[in-house]
C-alpha cells in the first residue's frame, strides 16, 4: 500500500534504535510521535532514528525530530539519524537539517557516536 | 512533451489518508509532463504539504469537507492549484524563522508552506476563508 509505515524499536549496546519504513507524512507521523514518546518515557535519551527502508517523507515527519529534539538534548541526550536514502536526504537538506541533526551512515556508526559521547 | 494544454482534476475526501493517492495522481502527471525523478519528488512533496495543511488546518481534519487539486500540463510548466474551503489563513501570519529558532521554541509549524516556496518556482494564494481557499504553485519544465 502506497501509505504504508512502520517503526520498529530494537537495541543496540544500550542505545534505542527506531527503525523506519515506508511512508512518513502527515498521516503516519503521529506513529512516530507515539514512538518516539515510548522511548522518553522508558527514560531512554540516546536514540538512533534508521531510515534506510524509509522512502518518503514529507514536513510532518521532519516536524516530529524537530519536537523532541530540545527535550532529549536539554536531558544530555541526542537522537542521531542513520542510512538516508539520497531522495530523503534531499528533503531534510531542504530544509537545512544536517545543522541541526547528526546523520550518520549506519547504525553502528550512530552508535559509536555516542559512545564517544 | 508536446505542446497542448492538458488538465487534470482530483477530488477526495478531507482525510490524511488520501495523501498517498494525491501523491500518485501527481506522480503521474509529472511523468507526463516529463519531469526527472528529482524534480517529480519535489512536486510529489509540495503538494503533499499544501493538501495536508488544507485537510489538517483549514478543515481541521473534518473527513466530510472535500479537497479539490487541479492540475495542469502546457510546454512550459506543470501548474497545481489546491482547492478548500475551509477557514482559510492569513498569509502574513507564517513567520519564516530561523530552524534552529523554531526548535528552541518547540515549533515545527510553518515548515509545509517554508518547503512548498523552496520546491516550487512559484507559490501564490487567495484567500476568501469559508468560501473559496486557492493555493497555486508552478514548477517550469526544463528545455532541453
Amino acid at each position: 500500500m502506497a501509505n504504508s509505515f512502520s517503526v520498529t524499536a530494537s537495541e543496540q549496546d544500550g542505545i534505542a534504535v527506531l527503525t523506519l519504513e515506508g511512508f512518513l507524512d502527515a498521516h503516519t507521523a503521529p506513529q512516530f510521535e507515539e514512538a518516539i514518546q515510548k522511548e522518553i518515557n522508558a527514560g531512554r535519551k540516546q536514540i538512533v532514528i534508521h531510515c534506510e527502508k524509509l522512502t518518503y517523507i514529507s514536513s510532518a515527519g521532519l516536524g516530529v525530530f524537530m519536537s523532541f529534539i530540545e527535550e532529549i538534548r536539554d536531558a544530555g541526550g541526542d537522537i542521531k539519524i542513520s542510512g538516508v536514502i539520497p531522495k530523503v536526504l534531499q528533503v531534510f537538506e531542504i530544509l537545512g537539517f544536517q545543522s541541526l541533526f547528526d546523520i550518520v551512515g549506519n547504525v553502528p556508526e550512530a552508535v559509536a557516536r555516542f559512545q564517544q559521547g | 512533451m508536446e505542446n497542448f494544454e492538458r488538465r487534470f482534476l482530483l477530488h477526495v475526501p478531507s482525510s490524511t489518508e488520501n495523501l498517498s493517492l494525491i501523491r500518485d495522481f501527481v506522480a503521474n502527471i509529472g511523468k507526463q509532463a516529463g519531469l526527472a525523478e528529482t524534480e517529480l519528488s519535489m512536486v510529489e512533496l509540495a503538494v503533499d504539504e499544501a493538501c495536508a495543511n488544507v485537510i489538517e488546518h483549514a478543515y481541521g481534519l473534518d473527513q466530510t469537507k472535500e479537497v479539490i487539486v487541479r492540475a495542469r500540463l502546457d510546454g512550459d510548466a506543470i501548474t497545481i492549484e489546491v482547492v478548500d474551503t475551509g477557514k482559510g489563513w492569513d498569509p502574513g501570519s507564517i513567520e519564516q524563522k530561523e530552524l534552529k529558532r523554531l526548535v528552541e521554541e518547540r515549533r515545527s509549524g510553518g515548515l509545509g508552506m517554508r518547503m512548498m516556496k523552496l520546491v516550487m518556482d512559484e507559490v501564490e494564494y487567495k484567500i476568501k476563508p469559508g468560501e473559496h481557499n486557492e493555493l497555486r504553485m508552478t514548477k517550469k519544465l526544463k528545455k532541453d
